[in-house]
């Protein structure tokens, strides 16, 4: 696992409180973990602190599972 | 209007988290009080404070895992989950647990705060301010209302009948449990979550209850004898932390399933001294009013009292002018028979959750026949007939007992408790 990968796990895991196995890359947060829409708002926050990145309000509607936040902080973080 | 009886019991208090610990230990003499922990007091002018004992549960410490789930704690201030620990302990207690939509519907929750969320109001301001608004948590105002704890104990528990809070400073508790009677005297609800809840011993809330010159300062280096209500020395209230609920029925609803009724709600009285913003009026004619107005409504004269628990928070001015009002009303002769103590000695006040606390203690008083003490009552600064039940708990008879509190902005309220028939 990449290091993002990790990181953004271990903020999915902490801030839904959900089992470490559940946190696939293909887990929507939503659907598969239990999210509401307040909880979507401060993940994207909670990425946005940990990797020190500004995540526009369109990207972050983009961003609805596990495997999309890794790869738009993979790109994010890579730049 | 409908009996309204009490049916279930909840508490996390500064002794201990749960009902009959915090009881065994106020009857014990004990005292909440320490020096603060958790923020850095080194500068505030009161360094002490009446703080719920946090733990893994073990010896009725508080373990707030046991009571909500982790990631919903991060989303709310402490006297949410306060109030959903007193109100999950009062459910479990009553043996009520809505399965029916009808139960559900008929069971409603009035839960206030006198602060709500303080400390989050107070970080987020800061987060504001040094990061900008892309930085305030999604949670920040459901976690802060004064109206959430009683949203909680609903989402939780599945209840879905009046949803309600009141936020009357210290007299929160009392005016919640005497309006959610009400509402079942009224036949709003059936059965009732009601009480109060308060997190206020942080930075700020002492910082500003101490600028209101309301909190001790002079006993930093002794906390447990800091709260001293009526004694020549108090100086102030020590703050405390936690939470009461209490389960209201109606009397008919309660006989019908069978459930233990430990009290009944007899008198409910409230009153404005339209005096001052913190002082009391120095008559106590506000007080004396809404004492009065719950006596008559129980139909019983001001004689007939046994035990008042007192608001009595330890501040100079206020002490005296309770005693003086409660001695006016009362008259020396049942001012003879009349045991009145402040429990504020040995949990401190808990503003919006004192009257809940207290009007359980009251309860248990009625239950156990016995009165809890007024600790550090070394040197009464006044002379009365009235048994003020100086440092240690007293066996007598409590049939009635009133529970008096006053709060911020001049608002009285005042139950008054009857022995099951």
């Amino acid at each position: 696992m990449s290091d993002v990968a990790e990181r953004v796990k271990k903020i999915v895991i902490e801030h839904l409180g959900v089992d470490a196995d559940k946190v696939t890359d293909d887990a929507n947060f939503i659907e598969d973990l239990g999210a509401d829409s307040l909880d979507t708002v401060e993940l994207v926050m909670a990425f946005e602190e940990e990797f020190g990145v500004e995540i526009p309000d369109d990207a972050a509607e983009s961003i609805v599972t596990v495997g999309d936040a890794i790869r738009f902080l993979d790109k994010a973080t890579a730049s | 209007m409908r009996r309204v009886v009490i049916t279930g019991l909840g508490m996390v208090s500064p002794l201990a988290c749960g009902v009959d610990a915090s009881w065994e230990r106020l009857l014990a003499g004990r005292s909440g009080a320490g020096p603060i922990r958790g923020f850095d007091a080194s500068d505030l002018a009161c360094k002490i404070a009446m703080q719920v004992p946090r733990g893994d549960g073990s010896n009725a410490t508080f373990d707030p895992d046991r009571w909500m789930e982790p990631k919903d704690q991060r989303k709310v201030d402490d006297y949410i989950i306060y109030a959903v620990a007193a109100a999950t302990q009062a459910l479990d207690d009553a043996g009520w647990h809505p399965r029916t939509e009808e139960e559900r519907i008929r069971t409603g929750v009035l839960i206030g705060s006198g602060v709500g969320g303080l400390g989050g109001i107070s970080e987020t301001a800061v987060i504001l301010h040094e990061k900008g608004p892309r930085r305030v948590s999604p949670f920040f105002i459901s976690g802060r209302l004064i109206n959430l704890p009683s949203g909680y104990v609903s989402i939780i528990h599945g209840l879905k009948g009046p949803n309600h809070a009141v936020a009357t400073a210290c007299s929160t508790g009392t005016h919640a449990i005497g309006d959610a009677a009400r509402l079942i005297g009224l036949e709003d609800a059936d059965v009732m979550v009601a009480g109060g809840a308060e997190s206020a011993v942080n930075r700020i809330g002492i910082a500003g209850f101490a600028a209101c010159r309301a909190l001790s300062t002079a006993f930093n280096d002794r906390p447990k004898q800091a709260s001293r209500p009526y004694d020549r020395d108090r100086d102030g209230f020590v703050m405390g932390d936690g939470a009461g609920c209490v389960i209201l029925e109606s009397y008919e609803g309660a006989k019908a399933r069978g459930a233990k009724i430990y009290a009944e709600v007899v008198g409910y009285g409230m009153s404005g001294d339209a005096f001052h913003i913190t002082a009391p009026e120095s008559s106590g004619e506000g007080a004396s009013r809404a004492m009065q107005a719950a006596v008559k409504r129980a139909g019983i004269a001001p004689q007939d009292i046994d035990y008042i628990n007192a608001h009595g928070t330890s501040t100079p001015l206020g002490d005296e002018i309770e005693l003086a009002a409660v001695q006016r009303l009362f008259g020396d002769k049942a001012s003879e028979r009349l045991s009145m103590s402040s429990t504020k000695s040995a949990i401190g006040h808990l503003l919006g959750a004192a009257g809940a606390v207290e009007a359980i203690f009251c309860t248990l008083a009625i239950r156990d026949q016995i009165v809890p003490p007024t600790l550090n009552l070394d040197h009464p600064s006044v002379a009365t007939p009235i048994d003020l039940v100086p440092h240690k708990a007293r066996k007598r008879q409590v049939a009635f007992a009133l529970s008096n509190s006053f709060g911020f902005g001049g608002t009285n309220a005042c139950l008054v408790l009857r022995a099951p028939d």
